[in-house]
């Protein structure tokens, strides 16, 4: 049981990890993240790298949907210019990765940008349909310029560090996990910050954010680029992690999944994007490996594609419905439980 | 130029732009009364098109039996849909009811390419298939005829709306719901009587559209289209969805012949975008004024 909060200082009180059972269990993950490649098969750390860019890419969408309140379907669409800058650089230029990642991510960003400018006029849902329009919009582009390949699209090479190429999930662990943590940090401490808060204010009510003093137009922005940018890294990972791009890669359909993350994860949490992305992902291949197990196995799997359809749909809407602060919620209420343990709530 | 082709392409773009109107009416009729935004229209109108597909060719159902038993069956469905996923979400964040709406259109496919498989289907054929003149114009039976069964219905719908006692209900909701509570209009009932009108209106569409391109479970792809539609005509505009839908047709007809079979939606979204820059609130929307 937890017994009080005894801080003396604002820095204690404003840290992101306060209590000492916190550190010890971060310690524990960190290790665990750390041992993991070295226990779990090709097949499962297949997984943890999709995971991974999935993470990456939902906190991002988090930061834009579930911090500052607009609604995006375009995650997909960004993802995809961060992915389309990295494989064009890796392919004419031959430029070193972390380069190319951060140059996704600032091609990504001002994509974000650009699409973000009717924010301040339009809102809600008239937004959210707007993406929709730039993510068709960009994928038209993806289709039809020369610079992308047309319809084939870009196959790449394996990413090269100091020499070595990354052409195993194995490898790619290395790089895309701890890139992924360094964009959670990055994430988790944006909301200690002064822009954090202002997109908070944002989401509440944009009028009284506005009467603030919080100059609404240049929030909404920094919030799309921020959002966009952290889509063009994980969609740069993404292509080195598949290593070809198409304009198929980045459907509509892609985005929606990553509102869904957000949605069953818990909007406006760091944690709920965590959460969502990894359940969001994993649904479907422990549907498969249901499926493998029941009798009479290779009958169903024709019916495994609708069902894994329904499932995702009825997992939105069972979320919506029943725990609409997701599973960051159900996360919260069980460290309750134990934090007042032996007594109930 | 060749204005007799420009011609024929408009009457074409136009019929087209008919269907939309129908489905976006649809759409504004749930939209009005509700204020949710359906994204899952275009999936309702799919369901619609095969459950008439079930009834007619499965069930060897005649014509004028099939139709208004799919018309029924969605309408039915309408109203399960409202009652088990729309009405525990009253009063949540508009975003919540949109995002529930796109779980239900993943449900729905699913649910056809279970129950149907993912394959393209034909519809019968029920309209008559001598080409039509008009003019010089050469016209394509099954558009014209499918244009002019939604332009009947839309009449007939909007009748329905102006005299019915049901009617002037949802419009006294649509307008001001407390005052409609107060007046002792049932508004929850008149809910589900949106739900209920919506869903047989999409039925509705959903037959003429399967049954001039063939019905799939990727038919859904006809309510991004209709969802441009509203959003460029307001989207609580009956007026606006009827222009709005002959505008974008007209607009992915010519684009589509000019330009190549590509452009038909990007056309559609750029003109979107526009829109929206121009006038947030779509060509004849109700601008909302915020107050804090």
């Amino acid at each position: 049981m937890r017994i009080g909060t005894l801080k003396q200082s604002y820095v204690a009180d404003a840290a992101l990890f306060d209590s000492r059972t916190q550190k010890i269990w971060l310690a524990v993950a960190a290790a665990l993240l750390c041992i993991f490649p070295f226990m779990a098969s090709d097949y499962w750390l297949y997984l943890a790298c999709l995971v991974s860019i999935n993470v990456a890419s939902a906190t991002g969408l988090n930061i834009l949907t579930g911090y500052t309140g607009l609604v995006s379907l375009g995650q997909a669409a960004f993802m995809g210019l961060g992915a389309y800058t990295v494989a064009i650089l890796e392919t004419r230029l031959g430029t070193p990765f972390l380069l190319n990642l951060l140059a996704g991510g600032i091609v990504a960003m001002l994509g974000g940008i650009v699409v973000g400018i009717p924010s301040l006029r339009v809102k809600g849902l008239y937004l959210a349909i707007a993406t929709i329009a730039a993510s068709f919009i960009a994928h038209f582009l993806f289709a039809n310029l020369a610079l992308t390949g047309g319809t084939t699209g870009i196959s790449m090479p394996p990413a090269k560090f100091f020499g070595l190429p990354l052409e195993t999930s194995f490898r790619l662990y290395w790089v895309i996990v701890p890139i992924m943590l360094l964009m959670l940090l990055g994430a988790a401490n944006l909301f200690r910050t002064r822009i954090g808060r202002a997109f908070i204010a944002i989401r509440d009510r944009d009028i009284s954010a506005e009467v603030l003093g919080i100059p609404l137009l240049r929030y909404k922005l920094l919030s799309f680029g921020l959002s966009s940018f952290y889509a063009g890294v994980a969609g740069g990972l993404w292509a080195y992690f598949f290593r070809v791009v198409t304009p198929e890669s980045f459907p509509l359909l892609m985005s929606i999944f990553f509102l869904a993350a957000i949605i069953v994860g818990g909007m406006g949490s760091i944690l709920g994007a965590i959460l969502g992305a990894v359940f969001m992902t994993m649904v479907p291949e422990l549907l498969k490996l249901v499926v493998d197990l029941l009798p009479g196995g290779s009958e169903l799997t024709v019916f495994l594609s609708p069902v894994r359809t329904i499932i995702f749909g009825l997992l939105i809407i069972g979320f919506l419905v029943f725990e609409p602060l997701g599973l960051a919620e159900v996360w919260r209420r069980i460290r309750r439980f134990f934090h007042l343990w032996p007594f109930r709530n | 130029m060749d204005w007799a082709y420009l011609f024929e392409i408009s009457l074409t773009g136009l019929a087209g732009g008919g269907l939309y109107a129908l489905a976006a009416l649809a759409f504004v009729m749930v939209y009005k009364a509700t204020r949710v935004v359906n994204i899952a229209i275009g999936e309702i109108l799919m369901v619609g098109a095969y459950l008439f597909f079930t009834f007619s060719a499965s069930f060897a159902l005649p014509l004028w039996l099939a139709i208004p038993a799919a018309v029924l069956c969605c309408g039915l469905l309408g109203a399960v849909i409202e009652r088990t996923i729309i009405r525990p979400l009253l009063g949540e964040p508009p975003i919540s009811v949109f995002m529930v709406t796109v779980g239900l259109a993943s449900v729905l496919v699913g649910l056809v390419e279970m129950i149907w498989t993912a394959d393209q289907r034909r519809l019968p054929d029920f309209m008559p298939t001598q080409p039509i003149m008009i003019g010089e114009a050469f016209l394509a039976p099954k558009i014209f005829w499918g244009a002019v069964i939604a332009v009947v219905f839309i009449a007939v719908v909007l009748l329905v709306f102006r005299f019915w006692r049901g009617g002037v209900a949802l419009r006294a909701t649509a307008s001001d719901q407390a005052a409609a509570y107060s007046m002792g209009i049932n508004v929850p009932r008149v809910f589900s009587l949106a739900w209920v009108v919506s869903a047989m209106i999409a039925a509705v569409s959903g037959i003429i559209v399967g049954s001039i391109g063939g019905i799939s479970s990727s038919m859904g792809i006809f309510g991004l289209s209709v969802l441009v539609v509203v959003i460029v005509g307001g989207l609580d505009s009956v007026l606006g969805a009827l222009i709005g839908g002959l505008f974008i047709g007209l607009i992915e007809a010519l684009a589509g012949a000019f330009l190549g079979g590509e452009y038909k939606l990007l056309s559609t979204f750029i003109m979107l975008v526009i829109v929206l820059m121009i006038r947030p609130y779509g060509l004849f929307g109700t601008r909302e004024i915020e107050r804090l």
